[in-house]
């Protein structure tokens, strides 16, 4: 019982919040969004908007898993594969092409998404963890290629020299806060994304997949179909955010993209909660930085890390912002008249 | 022919014969219950009508064209849909999105109309939304919309089974234990509610292993036993049939 | 006619076959240009590597075979991949070292690991896993719980051991064993030996014993073995502390063999044991010997004949392809779906 009433205040609480969210939508969405833009203005260093920077990136990066595993609930243990296909590939095309930053970004989302594609493929056979085994091989696999492939990847030496982005003449660096707003429109792109995607039948399938997978194919899902579909979403986002990456730091290597970077966006996947949007940007805010502001720790800090994140599953598995809106169900519009004219009393009951 | 066709449909487990040369056929706008004990096949019956499992012979007909031995999609497709024994809804999903993912398959707009949002996905995703509403109130859930189906108690979670079948537009309905965990007076509604389905030309298939329930309901019934059909008939006929109260009852002599 | 055919396809035959022997002699040469071995008899310097190799992949397949029991045996009653279960190995290297350095003897040292090793299995159960299980949590939240404890031993190793690399005792090397012109070491041997023996007795006490009966009912049913009267608990901290011990032995082997220990050893080391497990068929135990000795014998040859770099991921390979053709690996039980 005790459980029970809890449980029901802390709804009471997320419907007040989301009441107050929902009301007030506009003039918050005005705040953030100036408070992005001025942000580079306020006095920061180079240093804070580099992480802040690499925030944005690992946004992307958790946004794009957590199409896979928020939302269709296949893990996927592999992600810096896919991370490190779109950043050698982008850089690649923009080195010894010289293709300028959008196409090669476009390239290596699509080289991304191709793997994707044939990762998913074993989805017709395997279920569950056997399928978070192969993907954990596609990122070994991956990074032995990046290591061998000496004449196009140059091996462990890593790519150097990446070219920044350049936008009408006008090369985007950090010290003309061009990066910074670069992955502004980005992140906000890939946020946009998942939402449509996520608010039409597509993601219906995808959650029905994650809840119960045999009601789902029953319903008449093509549950494979979408299990790649996922995929190949993730992965595309996953090669943007690597193109990104690649792009700003202008040198990458092998070891740039290890099984700690999967673990770290799976992390920060369930920390900021699956299967949510908001969740993505606060989960890596509190990863990216917890390195950089516990330094005073020394060694201990990712002792601390791990404790934290041990914790963090015994007590709020869930994630921070991992609660189901409690607001009531949002009728598209034309429904909304629709209903209007024809019964009446299916939207009063609400 | 009839409506559906099952042709001596055989299924085994390694050794077990799980069904055995099973046949029965069901007419348009029947309710139709196949009973039987626990552990008889009954619910392997319906895993081979909606393509859970392949069949190892024999053959199922639905109007017309073979459906046996193809994939889950194509079934429900032809019109064909389901609700399961332990209830099996999306808990994390709204009563209404779980409907809808009933709808899935008849909504064809594509993965850049989503994108876009074309004029294409806004119609259609309004009309299979209606479509939902009404379906959830026509069963009684219009209140229930909103909550997420976890929330709900149990009858009023098969009721939105229910509904989840009836919005892939079925043509046949195959209920697997409906009236279970019921009380008395939800089943007789759900039942209720069954009829009026039947009378706006839905064909029913139930699956019951109490036979009080079907009796009342049922144009025909099929008696299952050890994966073998032993009885079929009219309601009135087979409650008086020996071999199927010798099932129920485990081998009473007559004479006893 | 038929003579014709039989004699067109005998010369088949030996062109394929002549190929094939070039093919190894011209890889075997490109690995050794410039050492003075590839004088004389080249196709016997071939067996030679090739038979010396393949006694390498045997011992360290033997080894990892060790690890990866730990592996399936957690997966098999918890689903669940332990992903510590590298970081524990490493700490078993460690715990011997330091006991060695303590001066009383390796044995009693690597013995006295083994039982630490076990014990940390047993705490990484307790602290972390089993609150999980009582709230009925996702898997995936154990999964992850598994990440963050391999963090937290991997750490606290560094810290208490430093990051370098430390050197080991050679405490089985008894020289180099003559067979007929193949050199073996006899460091693989005893690897080979010890590994067995200790796999046959893990064999023994799970399906000899009553506390193996237990484990193995757990495995099929949890939930009945407990209504049972099988404490499912203990039986599940046991089998952490059978793959924490087994770790602890394959620690001891390995870093003997290679004479070095580090506390990052154990993340490959892990993934490839891991490979191993699922390769085999996770949750049956022949299936991780035969997993760890195809894992092992791989990569000792492709660390030869393709290069060093492809010796970690060519498990991977092998893994993924076996998956596609098994997906539940070479000897995994396939479950009937039920609805």
């Amino acid at each position: 019982m005790d459980k029970k009433m809890k449980k029901e205040t802390s709804n009471n609480l997320i419907l007040k919040f989301e009441t107050f969210v929902d009301k007030y939508k506009l003039l918050l969405a005005a705040v953030c969004t100036v408070l992005l833009l001025v942000f580079p203005y306020m006095g920061v260093n180079q240093y804070i908007l580099r992480i802040v920077i690499m925030i944005g990136i690992y946004s992307m990066l958790a946004l794009g898993l957590n199409i896979l595993t928020g939302y269709t609930g296949q893990v996927s243990l592999g992600h810096a594969g896919f991370y490190a296909v779109g950043a050698y590939t982008a850089s690649l095309v923009a080195l010894k092409l010289g293709a300028n930053f959008f196409v090669a970004t476009l390239a290596g989302a699509a080289l991304s998404s191709l793997c994707g594609l044939l990762l998913g493929l074993p989805t017709l056979r395997l279920k569950g963890t056997y399928l978070s085994i192969v993907t954990l091989g596609f990122g070994e696999i991956v990074k032995m290629i990046t290591m061998n492939w000496d004449k196009v990847t140059n091996g462990t030496l890593g790519l150097k020299n990446i070219p920044k982005p350049v936008i009408f003449g006008v090369k985007l660096t950090l010290s003309n806060n061009g990066l910074y707003y670069l992955m502004l429109v980005l992140v906000a792109l890939t946020a946009l994304i998942c939402m449509l995607i996520i608010k039409s039948k597509i993601g219906r399938a995808f959650m029905s997949i994650k809840e119960d997978e045999l009601a789902a194919t029953m319903m008449g899902i093509k549950t494979t179909q979408y299990k790649i579909l996922a995929f190949v979403i993730s992965a595309f986002i996953t090669g943007i955010a690597g193109a990104f990456y690649a792009s700003m730091i202008g040198f990458i290597d092998p070891n740039s993209f290890t099984f700690d970077i999967s673990t770290l966006i799976i992390s920060i996947v369930i920390m900021g909660g699956m299967g949510t949007i908001r969740g993505m940007f606060l989960g890596s805010a509190i990863l990216i930085v917890f390195p950089e502001v516990s330094r005073f720790m020394m060694d201990y800090r990712f002792v601390v890390y791990g404790i934290v994140l041990v914790l963090m599953m015994r007590f709020r598995p869930q994630g921070l912002l991992g609660w189901k809106s409690q607001l009531p169900y949002k009728f598209p519009k034309l429904a909304r008249q629709e209903l209007e004219k024809q019964d009446k009393s299916i939207l009063n009951t609400l | 022919m009839a409506y559906l066709q099952v042709n001596s449909i055989t299924k085994q487990f390694g050794g077990l014969v799980a069904v055995d040369n099973v046949s029965f056929e069901v007419e348009k706008g029947e309710i139709v219950s196949i009973i039987g004990p626990n552990g008889a096949g009954k619910t392997t019956v319906f895993n081979m009508l909606t393509g859970v499992y392949t069949i190892d012979s024999g053959e199922i007909i639905f109007d017309g064209t073979p459906i046996h031995n193809t994939n889950p999609y194509n079934i429900v497709n032809r019109g064909i849909s389901r609700t399961f024994q332990n209830i099996r809804l999306f808990p994390n999903m709204r009563v209404i999105e779980n409907v809808l993912v009933g709808t899935h398959i008849r909504t064809k707009y594509g993965f850049f109309d989503a994108l876009f949002r074309t004029g294409r996905y806004k119609k259609e995703e309004s009309e299979k939304v209606v479509h939902a509403a009404k379906v959830l109130k026509d069963i009684g859930l219009g209140n229930r919309i909103n909550d997420y189906a976890q929330n709900l108690p149990y009858g009023e979670q098969r009721k939105v089974e229910i509904a989840r079948a009836i919005a892939t537009d079925a043509k046949i309905i195959l209920l697997d234990e409906p009236a279970a965990g019921m009380n008395p007076q939800e089943s007789d509604e759900l039942l209720c509610f069954i009829r009026q389905l039947r009378d706006k030309g839905y064909t029913i298939i139930l699956i019951e292993h109490d036979m009080s329930v079907v009796m009342n309901i049922s144009d025909r019934i099929y008696v299952i036993d050890h994966g073998k059909k032993i009885a079929q008939g009219l309601p009135g006929e087979i409650a008086n049939n020996e071999c199927v109260i010798e099932a129920y009852l485990g081998g009473v002599k007559k004479d006893a | 006619m038929e003579t014709l055919k039989q004699i067109k396809k005998t010369m088949q035959e030996s062109r394929s076959l002549y190929k094939e022997k070039d093919f190894i002699n011209g890889a075997y040469i490109k690995n050794l240009k410039g050492r003075s071995m590839l004088s004389g008899f080249s196709p016997t310097t071939v067996e030679r590597v090739i038979i010396q190799q393949l006694f390498n992949g045997l011992a360290l397949g033997m080894a990892y075979s060790l690890i990866a029991v730990g592996y399936s045996m957690v997966f098999g009653i918890l689903r669940l991949i332990n992903f510590s279960h590298g970081a524990v190995y490493a700490f078993s290297a460690h715990m011997a070292l330091f006991f060695i350095g303590m001066q009383f003897g390796i044995i009693p040292a690597i013995i006295i690991s083994i039982i630490i090793t076990g014990m940390l299995g047993i705490v990484i159960d307790k602290t972390a896993l089993e609150p999980l299980r009582k709230k009925n949590s996702m898997p995936i939240a154990s999964l992850i719980t598994t990440i963050g404890m391999s963090n937290i031993i991997q750490n606290l190793l560094m810290i208490f051991f430093n990051t370098e690399r430390k050197t080991f005792p050679a405490f089985f090397d008894f020289g180099m064993l003559n067979f007929g012109g193949v050199q073996i070491n006899s460091t693989q041997i005893v690897m080979c030996v010890v590994s067995l023996a200790l796999l046959i007795v893990l064999t023994l006490i799970i399906n000899k014993t009553k506390l193996g009966l237990a484990m193995r009912a757990t495995e099929q049913n949890s939930k009945a073995a407990s209504l049972m009267g099988i404490n499912v608990n203990f039986v599940i901290s046991f089998t952490f502390f059978l793959g924490g011990a087994s770790a602890a032995i394959a620690g001891a082997l390995i870093s003997g063999y290679y004479q070095i220990v580090y506390p990052g050893m154990g993340f490959m080391v892990g993934l490839k044991a891991f490979a191993a497990a699922v390769l085999g068929g996770i949750g049956v135990l022949y299936g991780s010997v035969v997993g760890g000795l195809v894992v092992g014998v791989s990569e000792s040859f492709a660390a030869t004949f393709l290069g060093s770099s492809y010796r970690d991921s060519v498990a991977f390979i092998i893994l993924i392809l076996v998956l596609i053709i098994r997906p539940t690996g070479l000897f995994g039980k396939k479950d009937i779906k039920k609805v």
